[in-house]
């Protein structure tokens, strides 16, 4: 990624889900469910917003409600924006995806996913 | 500045396989073992690991307390959709067995313990024992990675049956049961077979 001094920049985290799997949105409808989550390290640079894409409501076999889910591929989009005081040159940005996954049957435990990657400061 | 960044150029690809890796090796796993269960032959029958854990106040509970008993060992965890299925299913085999050598014991597996599983109990009405479980006695069970993941014990302690993911129906459970608690929990239980029936008429007679 490459983001100028005092300006933004986006990433796009592509994920690919099996069929048959789900996980469940940033805003699941019941209170006991993992919500999906990216957060992002304060520095060098910020993440201003992250936006995910609209969930799908789906109905399994377990659930009485349809469920707020994602499936196959969808992207979440960061919005990055780098101070105006930072230093020119390529620094690390390191974050966690926290998800947790179903199918129509079982439930895998939560993961939390290392990302990392490099931004070239200008 | 507005730019696509396509994953393998700003995610680690390593971090990102490890993503899909973590569902692809969960979904050949769990269609390997998600078949339906029956009770296993007596001499196929492995025994259960003994484990000790804490229920909701605090108290130890081992498996081997259970010892004599036949045991539905849950392995489950508040955000498991699946799991919630089952649970009155298991609430009404407890209510309908309790008295005749059964019990259910749960192991949730929430990493966030009592305080996302406690209201969860009292919300559902769960009447059986619950424990907090970890890993350690997740691998115990070979992993237990997918849930719900339940065995079904027999009263020497011996895993009898084992099933994971959503069974097909209540009556799954209820037949492996009803066989592990013996010929009088079967279908017509007090009814003696005809030669039985035949010995006990010559008994009294005698």
């Amino acid at each position: 990624m490459t983001i100028k001094r005092g300006g933004t920049a986006e990433l796009k985290l592509k994920a690919a889900l099996q069929p048959g799997f789900h996980v469940n949105s940033n805003s699941p409808n019941d209170e006991f469910l993992i919500p999906l989550k990216l957060t992002w390290a304060k520095e060098p640079i910020e993440a201003e917003q992250v936006v995910f894409p609209k969930p799908q409501l789906e109905k399994y076999d377990f659930s009485q409600n349809p469920v707020s889910v994602f499936s196959g591929n969808f992207e979440i989009v960061t919005r990055f924006k780098a101070p105006v005081s930072a230093r020119p040159g390529l620094v690390v940005m390191t974050g966690k995806l926290r998800y947790q996954a179903c199918n129509n049957k079982e439930c895998l435990q939560p993961r939390n996913l290392d990302l990392r990657f490099t931004a070239d400061i200008q | 500045m507005n730019q696509e960044m396509p994953v393998p150029k700003t995610v680690s690809p390593a971090a990102l396989a490890a993503f899909l890796a973590a569902v692809v090796l969960s979904l050949a796993c769990t269609h390997e073992a998600t078949v339906k269960a029956a009770v296993k032959a007596d001499k196929d029958r492995k025994a259960a690991p003994n484990f000790t854990l804490a229920d909701v106040n605090g108290q130890k509970v081992q498996l081997s307390d259970y010892k004599g008993k036949v045991v539905l060992l849950d392995f489950w965890a508040t955000w498991c959709g699946p799991c919630k299925v089952e649970i009155p299913w298991f609430m009404e085999f407890e209510q309908t067995y309790k008295n005749k050598g059964f019990a259910v014991l749960g192991v949730s597996m929430d990493d966030d313990g009592w305080t996302v599983v406690k209201p969860y109990l009292q919300q559902l009405k769960v009447n059986y024992r619950i424990v907090l479980g970890n890993d350690k006695v997740g691998e115990l069970y070979g992993g237990v990675d997918s849930l719900p993941t339940t065995f079904l014990i027999d009263r020497q302690g011996k895993i009898a049956a084992t099933h994971v993911g959503l069974a097909g129906g209540k009556d799954d459970f209820k037949n492996e049961i009803v066989n592990l608690l013996g010929p009088a929990e079967a279908p017509h239980a007090g009814l003696l077979p005809p030669s039985r029936g035949a010995l006990a008429f010559f008994t009294r007679a005698n």
